[in-house]
């Protein structure tokens, strides 16, 4: 392997400037700039097929850890883990009692890991503040629970769009809907009465009917970045 | 060279002059000698024409749609050694503006009536939910198909009623989430349709929606690039082939021919590149039945086998946008009509896709892709007021056209090998669900090239062999 590194050829196709998987996970996590070795690391997979393979096996590898964590990962429904970090498997006394309110919020939760709950068709209250990995596809299974889910908290989940929340119509008895700090919503003020038209009896928070629209003080300053802005606003409809 | 010929002959360069006299046979001349030196590589010192494709690959894929793109990038998934296999995809047109596969609507079911189409559709939902493990290239960005989870919507009239009920059973046996609704239920869920006539409906839960075909089309070909798979901006003009003779057990004589050679012309050129090949692919969409028929399939004496040609034909299919303040919101599912017409919303400003299907007797001309907005006027506007009564207030605001690759034998996709042909693979005729059906049929394909059959999806009844034998499989939820 370290032989062929130094005797494989250049590659052929031109160098790529958006910034690379491996620098966007150190950023997410809070580092300033990408250390030296993951640069040296880029700068290696531009020039060699065998340094871009092994980075492709970390990413595949990474992903399979995070579907891994799903399949293990219990149910925290307020029977924490004490201060070791272990369970107390109390609950498991009561295997006919239904789970009534799940919090998942901060945890690596993915659309795998909803097997775990499919069966819990008594649900009430999900919470998932905070998941990174919680997308579109996760709200397209909620499904299951559309005859009794009553409250919802997807704030801060940094992967849900307007397509994933088109999914909710499934769930009629929800009456509390969080969608704060949502960053892929282009305009949430619009995506907030488009909800409430949806699920009339749902109250729908985090998103102010103000959010989105060019506020009037400030047009004779930014007359130029109304033009640019209203343009983005429609491309993105 | 840069100078001149003239220049160069004074007379001190007098004994140079046989050299300049034959330059141009001389360099082809060093070219050859060039390539012979190195028998395995097809490196040459001197590049004639850019874009060229290579003078030998294993497999030939010709069109580069999704599905052409789809088979390209399982073909190199499944050989995991890079450059054990050298694929080469062949794609007319360089803007795709006239492909089938940019010009969809980019929806995806599982609510179909045969099997086979829910098991190809539904492993395709699979695959676009982890897009990224698959088709994530390193230092580029993520995939992104901005897919809307709302679900179809189909409704049946009393007559159908009963057909929608044995296939609900089907979707549901083999593993996809629909439910039923009766007439109430949809008033409840959906207070803006109007519900006469209809008499059952079903909603595709989970898995079901609409997407950017671009996008999946540009992640798969910038991955299978990425894995090596060679991108020829060419047309395919004809083919070089071993004729065998074989008779069958009737005593016909057939002949069979072996593709040796695919003849891929440049664009606005007359040079064309003989490239040598293994096996071929036609994954040409609204085109292949001109592939096949460049084979002489189909223009042999019409009781043989020769004689019964490839049936798919473009069929030309109008897309309307619409736009209308006051219509359905952000659960409006890609509703589709027992008349034909179909519907589905897009974006958040108010607009909507519609169109319809003609009948049979009136399919539009295909020899250009011109919008027919007397078509929305007289045949669709009006039925689709009537199921949704927003919609008698709207303005077109854009239409196009785009062309399905329709198999006139009974609308179901044609994977597998011809007799006549023994090594060229077809994976066409999908009449209008190939978007959503390509990753899978990629697959497929790739184990019937690999493994010599199938592997995760049987798929043996849509073989082509059912053309020969006149044995149609009907599908009944064709839009």
């Amino acid at each position: 392997m370290a032989a062929s590194l130094l005797s494989q050829a250049m590659k052929r196709c031109s160098a790529h400037t958006c910034a690379a998987v491996a620098v966007r996970r150190a950023l997410s996590s809070g580092a300033a700039t990408p250390s030296v070795y993951t640069r040296f690391l880029l700068k290696l997979s531009h020039y060699f097929y065998d340094v871009e393979n092994i980075l492709d096996w970390n990413n595949w590898l990474r992903s399979q850890g995070v579907i891994h964590k799903n399949r293990f990962a219990g149910q925290s429904e307020w029977f924490r883990p004490d201060s070791r970090g272990r369970f107390s498997y109390d609950f498991m006394s009561t295997p006919d009692a239904k789970i009534e309110e799940v919090d998942l919020s901060g945890t690596l939760i993915n659309h795998n890991g909803l097997e775990n709950l499919v069966k819990q068709n008594k649900l009430q209250t999900l919470s998932l503040r905070g998941c990174p990995e919680v997308d579109d596809w996760f709200l397209a299974r909620l499904h299951v629970f559309g005859e009794s889910l009553v409250e919802l908290d997807l704030s801060h989940c940094s992967r849900i769009t307007v397509g994933g929340l088109a999914a909710l119509q499934n769930l009629r008895k929800l009456e509390r809907l969080d969608i704060s700090g949502l960053p892929r919503l282009q305009n949430p003020g619009l995506v907030r009465i488009l909800l409430e038209e949806m699920l009339p009896h749902c109250q729908v928070s985090g998103a102010e009917y103000e959010q989105g629209l060019i506020q009037p003080d400030s047009q004779e300053q930014t007359e130029g970045h109304h033009e640019a802005s209203t343009h983005t606003g429609l491309r993105h409809l | 060279f840069a100078f001149g010929y003239n220049s160069v002959i004074t007379k001190r360069n007098k004994f140079f002059l046989p050299v300049f006299r034959d330059l141009d046979a001389q360099l082809r001349a060093f070219r050859d000698k060039a390539a012979a030196a190195m028998p395995g590589s097809d490196w040459s010192p001197i590049e004639l024409t850019p874009g060229l494709p290579p003078e030998r690959a294993d497999v030939v894929i010709v069109g580069g749609g999704v599905v052409g793109w789809s088979i390209a990038y399982w073909l190199k998934m499944k050989a995991r050694v890079r450059d054990g296999l050298r694929v080469l995809v062949v794609e007319k047109d360089p803007t795709y503006s006239q492909a089938s596969t940019v010009l969809s609507c980019g929806g995806i079911r599982q609510q179909f009536s045969l099997k086979e189409n829910i098991m190809l559709s539904l492993f395709s939902a699979h695959f676009m939910k982890n897009i990224n493990n698959h088709l994530c290239v390193v230092n580029e960005d993520p995939v992104d198909l901005q897919f809307n989870h709302s679900g179809y919507l189909f409704l049946a009239s009393e007559k159908s009623a009963h057909i929608m009920e044995e296939n609900y059973r089907t979707q549901r046996y083999v593993g996809a989430k629909v439910a039923l609704l009766s007439p109430s239920q949809l008033k409840e869920r959906f207070p803006w349709m109007n519900m006469e006539g209809v008499a059952l409906a079903s909603l595709g839960l989970e898995n079901e929606g609409w997407f950017d075909p671009w996008s999946l089309l540009n992640a798969l070909r910038r991955k299978a690039v990425s894995m090596g798979v060679y991108q020829c901006f060419g047309e395919v003009t004809g083919f070089k082939c071993a004729a065998n003779l074989a008779e069958t057990t009737d005593g016909e004589v057939l002949n069979v021919q072996r593709i040796k050679y695919v003849n891929v012309r440049m664009p606005n050129s007359l040079e064309y590149q003989p490239v040598e090949c293994a096996v071929v692919v036609n994954a040409a969409g609204a085109n292949s039945g001109k592939i096949a028929s460049m084979l002489g399939i189909g223009l042999g004496p019409k009781e043989s086998v020769s004689g019964v040609p490839l049936p798919v034909e473009p069929r030309k299919r109008f897309v309307y946008v619409v736009h209308c303040p006051d219509g359905p919101g952000l659960d409006t599912p890609f509703l589709i009509d027992y008349s034909g017409v179909y519907c589905r919303r897009e974006g958040l400003g108010g607009n909507y896709i519609t169109g319809m299907s003609p009948e049979e007797t009136e399919e539009p001309d295909i020899s250009n892709l011109d919008v027919d907005h007397e078509f929305f006027q007289e045949k669709v506007w009006h039925r689709l007021a009537h199921r949704i009564p927003a919609f008698e207030q709207l303005k077109v605001s854009n239409a196009w056209a785009g062309f399905y690759d329709y198999n006139t034998f009974d609308q179901n996709g044609i994977i597998g090998l011809h007799p006549l042909v023994p090594n060229m693979y077809f994976a066409t005729g999908f009449s209008g669900h190939g978007l959503q059906q390509s990753p899978a049929v990629g697959l497929a394909v790739a184990e019937l090239i690999l493994d010599g059959g199938y592997k995760t999806i049987d798929l043996s009844a849509l073989d082509l062999k059912r053309i020969l034998l006149q044995e149609p499989i009907l599908e009944s939820n064709i839009v």
